[in-house]
This record gives structure tokens, sequence and C-alpha cells, in this order.
């Protein structure tokens, strides 16, 4: 870095030492040549090491069989299924909470983050007091409060909580009725995609016509109609075949119905909680980064204020709040790692566990650095696209 | 000029009137605030009943059913759980708090070591006040003695095995000692890599732009515990055999190279903000690369990013916690591990621990965000318009 002690572009006077070029690519080739003597003697030490300890290094460990249960997973696994598999029911459990936590955060987020900016002082405050708290305590934190604070301490089987629609609260988790398709309710599912696709396709000549004639088209309720009733037609035309497995009380535990586990109801609703108190902050910092020029000059234009808001406000204050939202969901995804502390297996639990039973160090750590990275790399990418979508169209 | 009568107008000004009393005091400010139209008032209707539901459960919690001091764990137990307490009866556990009071500061340091840790935090505090109040005169010793001095004296008093002090080892630590020593070291190490980064990356050199390139967005993209998992299970790979070090060592490489790679993004966004002429005219005025970063860029520079700055120290702070997860005890892991302790197992214990835990952290982070937002008021100056 040196080399550009002198930016000036002129000939080197006397010693070619003074030379930035020169300097610049010596710098570089030192560097260079320090890299790889210290890889080299990083792989020398690391083959050494597995030699010694006699561990086979390559991914072949992964056709081998596991051995361990999981005791959450979406696919079909026993202890009998490949490494490989297990990494995969690790990463499906952290793409799980991921998804379900983003979707909770954010509107949580926008919800307090609105509640900031409102003109009545005691929500304002409430929801002020929310975003400090949960923003200046370690995010392991609140997951421990949730885990051995508030689940842990509900009562046990025999005296669940009863909630509304059949679902109980109880130490073991949540139970809510679970949904049985029966026959030919693959129907509902294609009729719910057509519904979509035509309300797009509504959407989409409305627009083309309201840009064409100036007529406006009521898109919500058409889209709504399609979304919903579509999917209804279908479940009655079909005979009905959808029922619900209750969760019933027996002496000791409850049974039927769909369990969901305390270890991810702690950690979702801790990492929606946490996450919500920073999408919040920059909720506000989005809004208030609109002019308020822009506001009056709506309202000047003669447009009510629900209006402004939709048409005016929200999609500046959308470019303002993307990027940062984009680093939110980031880090969200990578808390969700945080799990291995109270035992929901997802992708760090599961592939530490694998590491510690094979010894494959190496492999472990890079496999989990690599989907880790792709997952970043695949949020970034959808979250530039829409950004690049919403960004400012310049004339 | 015509003679007027001119009586209609008058003559000498009209005493200020006072505000319209619709407008002043606790009425207005309630109509404006709180009830200012419908909806209004049903927010704010909604908003006592969540404050009335929810506060008084708190106060009654933390304050007046809790329990203070205590031998064991009888005392915050009802009668049902082998307690003295009455069945049904809620409240924190703070006796819990108080008999490990010791532990969660200092964790398994050893009773008669003590008073060193207890003296370096004498050190540090003397040290940091003055350094944190601007009106205090020679910051440069101040600096010197912060962050040269100190890391070496704090060193030798709380390892030992030198000029007579017993070895301590690095395993018994724990608690907010752990805690705050990894943030420090974090915090002294990162800025200054992170600066270091961030100049690379603007670099024109390409192999240095690439490498740090490469390095800040992986550390980016992958969790902290991955990062730890890393220092803590491939390093001692990496190493020729017999070479190992110790594990605190490893957790404070792993966060310190963690932070330092955000602290880059952080710089990055700064240097970037500086107009193109500021580096022409420290070319022009002939400084070397090095004279204008130093007088020139970095001023400018870091002061834009302070708060970028202070919250990835916020992050650095809140993420030692993470280091339970190589078995490590901060402050976080030394209470979750009490919570084992048959002594003291009862239903409020985990939630008093925690929620103890919760307020130091709460304390610092706070602190440190008030702080920033206070030096950045002070520092600006020409920004305004």
């Amino acid at each position: 870095m040196a080399s550009q002690e002198v930016l000036r572009e002129e000939p080197s006077r006397g010693s070619f030492i003074n030379d930035p070029k020169i300097r610049g690519i010596f710098f570089q080739v030192l560097v260079v040549v320090l890299l790889v003597a210290g890889v080299w003697w990083i792989a020398h030490n690391v083959i050494d090491n597995l030699t010694r300890l006699r561990i086979a290094s390559g991914f072949g460990f992964l056709k081998g069989r596991a051995g361990f249960d999981i005791s959450e997973s979406a696919i079909a696994y026993s202890s009998d299924s490949t490494y490989g598999r297990a990494i995969l029911v690790g990463l499906i459990n952290t793409l799980i909470v991921a998804i379900v936590g983003i979707i909770t955060a954010t509107i949580i987020g926008f919800v307090i983050g609105i509640g900031r900016l409102s003109q009545n002082w005691l929500i304002r405050k409430i929801c002020t007091v929310y975003v400090e708290v949960f923003r200046n305590i370690p995010p392991l934190l609140v997951i421990f409060f949730w885990y051995s604070g508030v689940l842990a301490v509900l009562p046990a089987p025999r005296d669940s909580i009863g909630l509304p629609f059949g679902s109980f609260l109880n130490q073991r988790g949540f139970y809510f009725p679970r949904a049985v398709w029966g026959d030919g309710s693959w129907l509902i599912f294609v009729a719910l995609l057509v519904g979509i696709a035509m309300a797009w396709f509504v959407a989409r000549k409305a627009r083309q016509r309201q840009m064409a004639t100036g007529q406006q088209f009521p898109v919500f309720w058409t889209s709504t109609a399609l979304i919903v009733g579509l999917p209804l037609l279908a479940y009655a035309l079909s005979g009905f075949p959808l029922s619900f497995d209750y969760p019933k009380q027996s002496t000791f535990n409850l049974t039927g119905g769909f369990q969901v586990r305390p270890e991810f109801l702690s950690l979702y609703l801790a990492l929606s909680c946490y996450t919500a108190a920073f999408i919040a902050e920059i909720v506000r910092a989005g809004i208030r980064g609109v002019s308020a020029g822009q506001t009056e000059a709506a309202g000047a234009l003669g447009l009510r204020s629900g209006s402004i808001l939709r048409l005016v406000v929200v999609p500046q204050a959308m470019r303002i709040v993307i990027p940062p939202l984009t680093s939110q969901y980031l880090n969200l995804t990578k808390n969700s790692s945080l799990a291995i502390a109270i035992g929901y297996p997802d992708l760090t639990a599961t592939a530490g566990t694998v590491l510690n039973q094979t010894g494959q160090a190496v492999e472990g750590v890079v496999i989990m650095m690599v989907i880790y990275l792709a997952i970043s790399l695949l949020t970034s990418l959808v979250m530039n696209w829409f950004n690049a979508k919403m960004a400012l169209v310049e004339r | 000029m015509q003679e007027h009568d001119m009586s209609w107008v008058r003559t000498e000004m009209v005493l200020a009137q006072p505000a319209p009393a619709s407008v002043t005091g606790l009425g207005a400010w309630v109509r404006k605030n709180l009830i200012a139209s419908a909806g209004d008032t049903i927010l704010t209707i909604v908003g006592i009943a969540l404050v009335a539901m929810i506060l008084p459960q708190i106060i009654n919690w933390a304050f007046i059913n809790a329990v203070w001091t205590g031998p064991d764990r009888t005392v915050c137990a009802t009668v049902a759980q082998g307690g003295i307490q009455p069945d049904g009866w809620t409240g924190a556990c703070w006796a819990f708090v108080n008999a490990k009071f010791g532990q969660f500061m200092l964790g398994r340091y050893p009773i008669e070591e003590r008073w060193r840790p207890i003296l370096v935090a004498i050190l540090f505090v003397a040290l940091l006040v003055p350094m944190l109040i601007p009106k205090v005169p020679r910051k440069g010793l101040n600096a010197v003695l912060l962050f040269f001095v100190l890391p070496i004296v704090a060193f030798v008093l709380l390892v030992g095995g030198m000029f007579g002090l017993p070895h301590v080892e690095t395993s018994l630590w724990g608690g907010l000692l752990v805690t705050l020593s990894l943030s420090f070291v974090g915090i002294a190490v990162s800025l200054p890599l992170g600066i270091v980064l961030a100049l690379g990356r603007r670099s024109k050199m390409p192999i240095i732009k690439t490498l740090c390139v490469v390095f800040i967005e992986t550390v980016r993209g992958i969790p902290l515990i991955t990062v730890l998992f890393f220092a803590s299970v491939m390093l001692p790979l990496f190493l020729p055999e017999g070479v190992s070090f110790d594990k605190f060592l490893r957790a404070l490489i792993g966060v310190s190279l963690f932070a330092a790679a955000y602290m880059a993004e952080v710089v990055r966004g700064g240097l970037q903000a500086i107009p193109k002429g500021q580096y022409e005219g420290a070319d022009s005025l002939g400084l070397g690369y090095w004279q204008k970063m130093y007088f020139i860029v970095m001023p400018q520079a870091l002061k834009l990013v302070i708060p970028g700055i202070v919250n990835t120290f916020i992050g650095m702070f809140k993420d030692t916690s993470l280091v339970i997860i190589i078995s490590m005890f901060d402050l976080l892991g030394i209470v979750k591990q009490n919570f084992s302790d048959a002594n003291w197992a009862t239903a409020q214990t985990a939630r008093s621990g925690l929620i103890f835990a919760a307020f130091v952290f709460w304390l610092f982070c706070f602190g440190m965000s008030r702080y920033s937002m206070y030096t950045e008021r002070r520092l600006d100056t020409g920004h305004k318009r």
C-alpha cells in the first residue's frame, strides 16, 4: 500500500525503489509469497495431524451411517440414514426457522416501527421501550429466556393450557389441530395455483388499462375473490376432503394433532422479537427519510391520506429500507445457528455432531461455511432483484 | 395634507395575550397526544390496557413479591415445591443472584486471588472515565495507558505466573470478567484491523484488493458460531504437533477477526462518503499515502461512521455470549450453568438469573449507544446546514 505514496504519474527519478509501480508489484509479490508459504505450512501441518489421528480426508464419510437421532425432521430420517442426510435435515430445519422467523419479524418490525412515528404519545413510548430493550441484549439471552424462563415453567401436559381452535400449550410445546388431506385434495392446490396465476394476470391487465385509459379496476377485491374463492369451490366440488386431527388429552400426554416443540418455539420467538427491534428502527428511518414536502405535495394534488401513504410515501421509503432490511434477514438466518445452544437440530448442530463423530473437522467446517455462504448469496440476490425493481426510475 | 380623524387607528400596541387555554396545559397535551381522533383514542385505550395488564405484574414479580436474600432454594420455592412460600406465589429470586454474585462477575477465579481482577477493574474504570469525558486533558497519555499499558498490566495480573503471583488458568475465568476482556480486546484489535482491511479493499493493487474482499465477504457470510467452531476445531489442526494455544486466546482470535470484517465495511462506507476533492487536495499538498489517510481522510471518515462503529462494538459485546458454544463461561454462560445447581433449582431461578444477565448486558449496550449519540453531537462540526 505504501506504493501509493506517490500518485503522480511521472518517470521515476533516480533509484527504482521510489517507482510506485515497481513497489506495488513488489509488495503484492511479497504478500502472495507469504500467503502461499502460510497455506503450505498449514496444509503440511493438517496432513501431518490427520495421518497421526488416522483420519481419512475427503467427503466419502457423508455416505456413512449416521447412528444418531434427530428430534425434529421435515423429511424421513432415522439413525440408519447417512451423514449427508443428517446434514440435509439440519439445513431444512435452518431454512424453516429462518423463513418463518423472517416473516414474523417483518410484521412485528413494521408495526413497531410505524408505532414509533405515531402521533399517539403512549403508543410511541411503548414501541420505544420495546426497541431499546431488545436491541441491547444478546439474542442468545432472549432464546434462553423463552426456553428456560417461559416455556420450561409451563404446566405439565396433564394440566395443559387450552387455547382457542382446539390447541394446547404445555411444557412439551404447542399443540394444534393437524389438517388431514383426503382423496381429491390435490384439486384444491391446483385451484389455488390457478387463482394466483389469474390474479396476477388481472393485475397486469388492470395496470395496462389504467396506463392507457386512466380507468381503475378493483384489483384487490378481484384477486382476493380469485385466490380464496377458487380453492373453496374446488373444496366443495371434490366433496370436502379436508378434516382435522385434534390433539386429545390423555392421562400423561397429549395425543394427536401437530406438536411444535419448545426448542423450535423459543428459537422462533426469540429471533422474531430480537430482529423485529432492528427492523423497526430501519422502517422508522425509511419513513422519516421521505421528506415532508412529498406528503404535502401529494396532499396538494388532492390525494387522500391513505393514498398518500400507499402511492407516495411507502414506495420511496422502501428504497431506503430494502438494503438494510436484507442484511437483517441475513443476520436472522445466521443467528438461527444459535439453535445449537438449546438443542434445536439446525445445520450447525447436526454438522457439529457429524464433525464430532467422524473427526472430519476440515470437511465439516467447510460444508457449514459453503452452505451459509450460499444461503447469504441467494438471499442477497433475491433482495437485490427486488431492490432493483423498487429503485428510482429516472426519466 | 388633509386633516383626518385618525382616532380609529390604535396608537399603542396591544399587550400579548396568553395562548388560549385550548392549546396549553395538560388538557391540550392530552388532546393532542392521546385523543386527537377516534382512532387515536382507541389506540390509547388499547395501550393503557396493555400497560395496565403487564406493568403491575412485572413490578409485583420483580420488587414486591421478590425474595432478596436467603441461604438456599427453600426461600424461592412454594410449599408444594418444598419451600416456604405460599402456594401460587411467583416472584423474582434475587437471593439466587445475590448468592452467586461473585461467580457471575469472576467465574471460578480462585477466591483468595480475586483482588487481582478487582484491581484490574478499578484501573480500567480509572483510565476509561477520564478518557470518556472530553474536558479532561492529556488524552494522548491517557490513550497510551488505556490501550497499551493497561493490557500488559492486566495480562500480568490476571494470568499471573510472574512476580510471585500464582498462575491462574484461563479455564477458571468466567462471568463478566470474560465478557469484558473478550470485548475489550476485540474492540482494540478489530478497529485498526478493520481500517486496514477497508483501505485494502479500496487499494489499487489487485491482489491485495482481492484478498481483502474475499476475507470480508466470507466472514460476513457465515455465523459467528461457525467462526468459533473454526477457531476451536480447526486451529489445533493447523499447528504442528504438540503446539497448542489457550482456548480463551482462540476465542479472542475468532471474535476479533469476525468483528474486523464488519468494521471494515463500516469504515469503507465512511471512506466512500469523503469527496474526491479531499483526496486530491491532500495529493496536491504533497502528502504521502499514509500521511494523507492519517491527517485528511480518516479523521473525516471515522467521524462520519461513529454510529456504525459503535453499533459494531455493541454487536460484538453481545456476540461474546456465544463463546458458551465452545464451552467457555461468560456472564450468560455462568448464569446458565448455575441453573443446574440443585441447591437453587426452583421455577423462578432461570427467569431471575436471565433477567439479571439481561440487565447487565443492557446497561453496557445502552450506555455505549447513548455515549455514541453524545459524541456524534459533539463532533458534528461543519456539516450543519
